[in-house]
């Protein structure tokens, strides 16, 4: 493994059997995190983005998911192969998880402060005193007034946005060397989504973590990520910095997504260009490229074989038939890259 | 508050003062507090706000699924809050409604002809079944759909052409202004932009009037010609929307435009936020004055004790002057 990587996922493939048949979520999807940066994930719903995060979490429900292969490196360690005692070791010190909705991740029933030093008492050895401590610290750094009052109250007397600054307290009080925010800020406003964004910034910069953001919003990813990997139909297509992602796209899915969201610093005549049709089925995903069926530059071999990696910088690669030495040049949408 | 409406010309609907309170235990909630604006025909115009401000309260009393605490909203001249029978029921038809959730708001049991054509049956609007069907038919292609979705059920059909029969049912019935409430935030990006493209040319097409109800900013600047932006149930600013969003007067308007992140590292990296502190009030004890002055990030002590008047400052750009700013 790669010294500056935390994290290395190969060749990642994860089913689920349903009674439609096999829905095929990941399909061989390989990424690294570095240290202390924030890879973003981003696609649609149904792209698989979140079946990677909570594979690496290893939370998938156990009764119909089927790991068709692959590994996910954490040290000297393949999560995959680790048996469920072990992985409790794992999840909460050293890779923690925050998800959309603040209270699926709160139990109703228990103060706050309880929540929190669980995993205090439990992966740090702490004392209940030293443990209810920390707590109000936590949540200080989280930016709750009055945390001393605070951790005797229960979910319920919190707002979304001081609940997800909660949950983010929970998922840090081990600092964790990974945080997977899984959409963190999806079911909130704006300001309070533009106060959570900073908090994780400052977080990170604090202790270090590396962090793994799902998401389907780009301007998220603008904001707050260093590199970024965008995931169509259980595939990574193309991944990259998220200057040269944003700037110099190099595959017409990546181009049809920053083409159809109206920005708020354009004006009003910039037209939006929606890509037609839907994503695929996963229970029978079409051979060669997933995006061909949508995809305006298509060729005969794009439905028949899946495109290699063509890779552009250090980190820049996309998967697209249209860099095949053979195939017509064909430039992106003005709406993409020079488009500012 | 003073009436905003610049000589009414013109307008389509025209709200005045409006007013919703809910009863909650023995206090009220004030959903809606004192709002007024008016609506040209032909035009968009956006809300926008975060959850809690008051806007889908706004959209519901305007099509009478709600009767207004107080104030009116005059329809073509009408005031829709008094009318009965069958003035009422072409009211119905040409006022609808299109939601957010596009599962929770179509029948599940129904096949997708008879939820398109419901209201064509409740107002009488087909001769016979086969006009039925061909309007039906007419409709799904309007929309992008096809023929053959017809008789399918709406658990058949992805959340993108759900919303698709959800505005071919408000079509269905010829109405002259739609409310739209978030009508493309459960959606996906890619499909959210099906969905407004079809909205801009049906209203093209149609002339049509909509009011475009969302909290995502960028969505309202490209659909809206005119915005307003709604603070704990009352309008803070209303302008045309590049005015809106070149130049925000209000501290909420600027604050919550400055928090929207752009899908553009360059701008992001450069910009700065003006972060607002602390959560919305409760609708039901709202700060006195200046509503927003509790998370105002140039509060000053008189916005406690004036009512900020409802002041034109530039033709067409209204704003609550508060004392702050002004």
């Amino acid at each position: 493994m790669n010294d500056d990587n935390i994290l290395e996922v190969r060749d990642l493939q994860v089913s689920f059997s349903t009674y439609a048949g096999e829905i095929q979520a990941v399909r061989s999807v390989t990424f690294d995190l570095r240290r202390g940066e924030t890879l973003a994930i981003v696609g649609e719903s149904g792209s698989g983005k979140s079946v990677t995060a909570k594979s690496i979490m290893r939370l998938n429900p156990e009764a119909n998911t089927i790991v068709r292969g692959g590994e996910i490196l954490f040290g000297q360690e393949d999560l995959l192969k680790l048996g469920e005692k072990q992985m409790q070791d794992i999840r909460g010190p050293k890779i923690a998880m925050v998800f959309q909705d603040p209270m699926t991740s709160l139990d109703p029933t228990m103060k706050v402060g309880r929540q929190i030093t669980e995993s205090l008492k439990k992966h740090l050895g702490m004392s209940g005193r030293e443990a209810s401590r920390r707590a109000v610290e936590l949540l200080r750094l989280v930016g709750i007034p009055n945390a001393e009052q605070r951790v005797k109250q229960y979910p319920h007397q919190f707002s979304g946005g001081m609940r997800q600054r909660v949950v983010i307290a929970i998922a840090l009080a081990c600092e964790p060397q990974i945080l997977i925010a899984d959409e963190p800020t999806t079911a909130l406003d704006v300001t309070i989504q533009a106060q959570i964004l900073d908090l994780l910034r400052e977080l990170q910069e604090k202790i270090g973590t590396s962090v793994i953001l799902i998401t389907h919003d780009l301007g998220v990813v603008a904001s707050v990520a260093d590199r970024i990997a965008v995931m169509y139909a259980g595939k990574i297509v193309e991944t990259g910095t998220v200057r040269e992602t944003f700037y110099d796209p190099q595959m017409p899915y990546t181009w049809g997504l920053l083409a159809s969201i109206p920005l708020p610093t354009a004006d009003r005549s910039r037209d939006l260009i929606p890509i037609p049709g839907s994503p695929p089925d996963m229970s029978d995903p079409p051979e060669g490229c997933p995006f061909a069926a949508r995809c305006p530059y298509v060729m005969r071999i794009c439905s028949t074989e899946f495109p290699e990696y063509t890779t552009f910088s250090a980190e820049h690669k996309a998967a697209c038939w249209l860099h095949h030495p053979m195939a017509p040049n064909v430039e992106p949408p003005a709406q993409v890259g020079g488009a500012r | 508050m003073t009436e905003q409406s610049s000589n009414g010309n013109g307008a389509i609907l025209e709200v005045k003062d409006l007013k919703k309170h809910f009863k909650v235990g023995r206090a009220y909630l004030k959903a809606v507090d004192g709002i007024s604006l008016s609506i040209k025909k032909g035009e968009t115009l956006g809300l926008v706000g975060e959850s809690g401000c008051g806007k889908t309260t706004v959209g519901r009393v305007l099509v009478r699924l709600y009767q207004p605490s107080g104030g009116e909203v005059l329809f073509a001249g009408e005031d829709v809050h008094r009318t009965e029978g069958e003035e009422a029921k072409l009211l119905n038809r040409k006022m609808q409604m299109i939601f957010q959730d596009p599962q929770a708001s179509l029948n599940p049991r129904m096949v997708v002809s008879d939820i398109v054509a419901e209201g064509i049956d409740i107002h009488g609007l087909a001769g016979s079944r086969e006009e039925r069907l061909d309007r039906v038919h007419e409709l799904l292609e309007t929309v992008g759909l096809s023929k053959e979705h017809a008789n399918r059920f709406p658990h058949e059909f992805s959340g993108g052409q759900r919303q698709r029969i959800g505005v071919a049912r408000a079509l269905a019935v010829e109405p002259e202004f739609i409310v739209a409430d978030e009508p493309v935030s459960a959606l996906d990006v890619s499909i959210q932009a099906q969905v407004i493209n079809l909205m801009t040319q049906l209203q093209k097409d149609r002339d049509l009037t909509y009011l475009f109800i969302s909290h995502d900013l960028s969505v309202v600047k490209y659909i809206s010609d005119r915005v307003g932006v709604m603070y704990l149930g009352q309008l803070v600013e209303l302008a045309d929307s590049d005015e809106l969003y070149a130049n925000p007067l209000h501290p909420y308007t600027r604050a919550l435009l400055s928090a929207v992140p752009v899908p553009d590292p360059d701008y992001e990296s450069e910009r700065e936020r003006i972060v607002i502190t602390g959560d919305l009030p409760s609708p039901i004890n709202p700060p006195s004055g200046c509503r927003f002055r509790t998370r105002c990030p140039q509060a000053v002590e008189e916005a406690a004790h004036v009512d900020p008047p409802w002041r034109e400052v530039e033709p067409g750009h209204w704003v609550e002057a508060c004392p702050c700013f002004t």
